[in-house]
């Protein structure tokens, strides 16, 4: 996925996939923080740490296009692959990437 | 010597297929016999579809007849299942206690159609997809007149039975689990396409439709019972929802099974002796349901049993296909993935869409709707790993465009085209044509062009080939044009145009504005989305169904989002007006939820901040119970109505505007609008309710009301403008309404109303709200809107509506270690 990611110690299956509706998120709350977990509109999954690397803001409560999430408190848009932002925001910081595996339709969120 | 004996159990395409490419290696070396459990020769299945239309008879599709099997000394036992393998004496035992020895067999039972475990399942008229028995209970059922079919499956099979039985003269409707048809080979745009094409055929769909129950009269099927509570009557239903592969002989025999019969990739499975191909079996982990991938295995199989060399290593699969009659191809990751790019193209003039999907700078998959054309040309790249850096401009217009310029930069490969080169495909302009026309009849800019030689008139899509064209031909003397600005990085188009065409062409849906307008995302942007689904709701308010997923969150939850991520939760207050058992009902939430907040709005009302968004429906609840309803504090529409004591109290009233606001606000709450509406109504010039600094403000004068529009008072202050001067409250309500109703119609998205006046003029608004009969229709439309958006959301969400919206996933993660 991704090289930054670690491995994970622990998978958890947190729910099925269609329970995200398409072009839409949940949370997952955990002790570090809420992780978000997106259904982009072609059906695949991502996951990131719920917080915009801009100010903090609920990236799972964005709009989703393409595999990209807009940002809903100051429209930055973000990579869902990378959780880095895309366009003139391109380098300023990163949403961290949260392992997720999707088996038999359900979804497994790693603990690292 | 004897020649050594080798049986096929399974006279499918896949046995027959296996059996060729042995005869071919070595043709004497084998005694062969064939087992069939169909009572007949070896047929194409997958032109069972065409018999089942009625294009093709059995005749036609026959692979190999009698004199086939003859020619090469095959004993075939067609009808005969086998029923056991004895592995340890090496023999095959058949039904009517046939049994036959083997020194080598291969297995190719091929798949069993999937029936779904539904009540009603064994009713007479159901049946499944797979065989010849199959398409012949379906042409009997569609010979009764009048008789109708359900097609339970959205897949290649499902939609070629549905499209087969409307050519027989049955009305079909395809019920699909998913949204989106053949969701295997397409994505949503293109599946899109697809249902609408169908609908032009005559085969209905219900997409996202979960079926429940077969309903059945005196044994037979009358209906198909879905989970949403309607029942789709019919007389014929069809299962098409997947195949399984066929294992259960090879399971009795002790082989390796998986979700196959296991093979490795000289097809042997796990008893040496015993090989297999096609559908039944199971691959470095994949089961195949195509038949290209067959053909492979049946090679790599025969090359096992005449010792030559050959090995199946797996299939990248593409699958082109005539769907209906509408060319589809797809390939790889046709859907994107992380790290992905889309190029897309769409020509909606021909009903053609194209996605190219880019992954490290190689094409990583495709999906093509029709116009197939370069489906295997885009499949061969993608086979290779090609580098496609250097022609990604013209990627998408196909092997052709691209090969033609390769190596070139733009302007050198424009000027290097041949006079014949067809620049413009939708209108088949060439070159020649451009450039001669140009130098001809002096053309200097793009609409010339456009006018003269119909080049880029159409798509669009060889714009920029056109303007390079006049900028190679004229020189310093061409200028390109700026047209209005795009709606956004999506499309080349403005918000008129996308306004205009979503009513005159009855565009009803996203994919089909998208479609339409051809759109170069697969779906929109966080710009275009809820522009694109404001346009829709406005032009069709009573068909449209809401996006949720194309809203802002604030509009998503009926909250406002703050900078920590909690919301701020806006009851209304009628006109500003409130009383004791509201208040009293905001004090006991802000205790009960611990809201840290309560401040007094600008707008006559009160905002509990600092609301958890999973306190949002209990919070609303609460509200509710007490009589209040959402203020759309967050909406791009009616907001508040701020208005002054008037004659009720003031000493200087000359006007109910207390009465007139609430009255406004009670009729117009829940309406959309391209950006935020706020008005406000003073009681007389004194104007305390600061109404000339609104989007329409109403003066109340001694002979009447004066209504003002055009205010605002954020990053930009300007006063709003007399718009018309009304006699009656009843007149007031009229013009308000109709000003708004043209401004709903008319505004572009975001666009507040003193930006849209100064666009269209004051003078083309005033002409709407004072000629009676355009007033008169305005409103008529505006009140029609309001039956359907006159709702509290709030009260929706409470009784249940999205709740997944406001509860995490799951909760599992909560306390753990972190």
């Amino acid at each position: 996925m991704n090289a930054l990611v670690k491995d994970p110690i622990a998978w958890t299956d947190v729910g099925a996939v269609t329970d995200i509706p398409l072009r839409g998120a949940r949370r997952v709350p955990t002790p570090g923080g809420n992780v978000a977990i997106f259904r982009t509109g072609d059906g695949l999954v991502f996951a990131l740490k719920d917080a915009c690397p801009h100010k903090g803001g609920p990236l799972s409560q964005g709009i989703i296009h393409g595999h990209a999430v807009t940002c809903p408190l100051h429209a930055w848009s973000i990579d869902l692959a990378t959780g880095e932002p895309m366009g003139a925001d391109r380098g300023k910081g990163c949403a961290p990437v949260v392992p997720l595996e999707v088996r038999e339709g359900r979804l497994f969120l790693g603990r690292t | 010597m004897a020649k050594e004996r080798l049986i096929v159990v399974g006279n499918g395409m896949a046995g027959c297929r296996a059996v060729q490419e042995v005869l071919k290696r070595d043709p004497g070396r084998y005694e062969i016999t064939i087992f069939g459990a169909e009572p007949r020769v070896n047929y194409d299945r997958i032109m069972l579809s065409p018999v089942l239309a009625g294009e093709k008879t059995f005749a036609d599709i026959v692979i190999n007849d009698e004199a086939w099997y003859r020619d090469n000394a095959i004993t075939l036992h067609a009808g005969r299942a086998v029923q056991a393998i004895d592995r340890q004496a090496r023999i095959v035992s058949a039904e009517g206690g046939l049994e036959v020895g083997y020194d080598r067999l291969i297995m190719a039972t091929g798949s069993d159609p999937i029936r779904l475990p539904l009540p009603g399942g064994d009713l007479q008229g159901v049946v499944t997809f797979r065989d010849l028995d199959d398409v012949e209970a379906m042409v009997a059922a569609s010979a009764q007149t009048g008789a109708r079919a359900v097609v339970i499956g959205g897949g290649l099979l499902g939609i070629e039975a549905a499209y087969g039985l409307v050519r027989r003269g049955m009305a079909a409707t395809v019920v699909h689990l998913v949204d989106v048809l053949m969701e295997r080979q397409l994505d949503a745009s293109a599946g899109f396409l697809l249902a609408d094409a169908l609908a032009g055929k005559g085969v209905a769909t219900e997409l996202g439709a979960v079926s429940e129950e077969i309903v059945g009269v005196d044994g037979r099927v009358a209906g198909l019972k879905l989970k949403d509570g309607r029942t789709l009557p019919c007389d014929l239903l069809v299962m098409a929802v997947g195949i399984r592969p066929n294992t259960s002989l090879a399971k009795a025999a002790g082989l390796e099974v998986g979700r196959g019969l296991i093979v490795d990739d000289q097809m042997r499975t796990s008893d040496p002796r015993i090989s297999a191909v096609g559908e039944c079996v199971e691959h470095r982990g994949q089961c195949y349901g195509l038949v290209a991938p067959i053909w492979e295995m049946c090679k790599a199989l025969a090359a096992g049993l005449t010792d030559t060399a050959g090995a199946y290593e797996g299939s990248v699969l593409s699958t082109r296909l005539k769907v209906s009659g509408v060319d589809v191809f797809s390939a790889g990751k046709f859907a994107g993935g992380e790290g992905c790019e889309d190029i897309v193209f769409r020509d909606a003039g021909r009903g053609v869409y194209k996605r190219v999907v880019i992954e490290d700078g190689k094409v990583a998959g495709a999906v093509l709707f029709g116009d197939a054309a370069d489906g295997a040309w885009y499949f061969d790249l993608m086979r290779q790993s090609a580098e496609v850096a250097d022609i990604r401009e013209t990627l998408i217009f196909g092997q052709t465009a691209t090969e033609g310029l390769r190596g070139l930069d733009p302007s050198a490969a424009v000027a290097a085209l041949a006079d014949d080169a067809e620049v413009c495909g939708c209108n088949g302009v060439c070159k020649g044509a451009i450039t001669g026309a140009i130098v001809a009849q002096g053309l200097s800019t793009l609409d010339e062009v456009k006018a003269v030689t119909k080049a880029s008139a159409s798509c669009g899509s060889c714009t920029p080939l056109v303007e390079k064209l006049l900028m190679l031909t004229l020189g310093d003397g061409f200028k390109a044009q700026t047209g209005p600005k795009p709606v956004c990085g999506c499309t080349r188009h403005g918000h008129a145009e996308a306004r205009r065409r979503i009513v005159a062409e009855s565009l009803k849906s996203m994919p089909a504005v998208m479609q339409a307008l051809e759109w170069s995302t697969p779906d929109g942007c966080a710009s275009c989305r809820p522009a694109l689904n404001y346009y829709l709701i406005c032009a069709w308010p009573g068909e449209y169904r809401d996006d949720k997923q194309s809203r802002f969150i604030n509009e998503r939850v009926h909250a406002n989002i703050q900078k920590d991520g909690t919301y701020s939760v806006v009851p209304r207050m009628w006109g500003g007006m409130t009383n004791s058992d509201e208040l009293r009902a905001i004090a006991d939430v802000v205790d009960k939820f611990k809201i840290p907040s309560v401040k007094v709005t600008g707008g006559q009302r009160i905002d509990l901040l600092g609301v958890q968004k999973d306190d949002l429906p209990a919070v609303w609840a609460d509200l509710n119970a007490a009589g209040m309803v959402s203020g759309h504090a967050y909406a791009k529409g009616l907001r508040t109505v701020k208005t002054c004591v008037g004659t009720d109290w003031c000493r200087f009233g000359t006007q109910d505007s207390t009465g007139l606001g609430v009255r406004l606000e009670k009729f117009m709450w829940g309406s959309w609008t391209p950006a935020k509406v706020k008005l406000g109504v003073s009681g007389c010039p004194r104007n305390c309710a600061e109404a000339t600094c609104k989007d329409i403000g109403v003066i109340c004068v001694d002979s009447g009301y004066e209504i003002h529009v055009g205010g605002a008072a954020g990053l930009h202050i300007q006063g709003t403008e007399l718009l018309t001067k009304v006699a009656t409250e009843e007149e007031a309500i009229w013009t308000i309404c109709a000003v708004t109703q043209a401004y709903r119609e008319e505004g572009w998205y975001l666009e507040r109303i003193y930006k849209w006046m100064a666009r269209v003029g004051l003078d083309s608004i005033r002409a709407q709200v004072e000629d009676p009969q355009v007033r008169r229709a305005l409103y008529d439309r505006f009140a029609y809107s309001q039956r359907f958006f006159r709702i509290d959301p709030w009260a929706e969400r409470v009784a249940g509506r999205h709740s997944d919206e406001f509860t995490p996933l799951s909760r599992r993660m909560e306390f753990e270690p972190a």
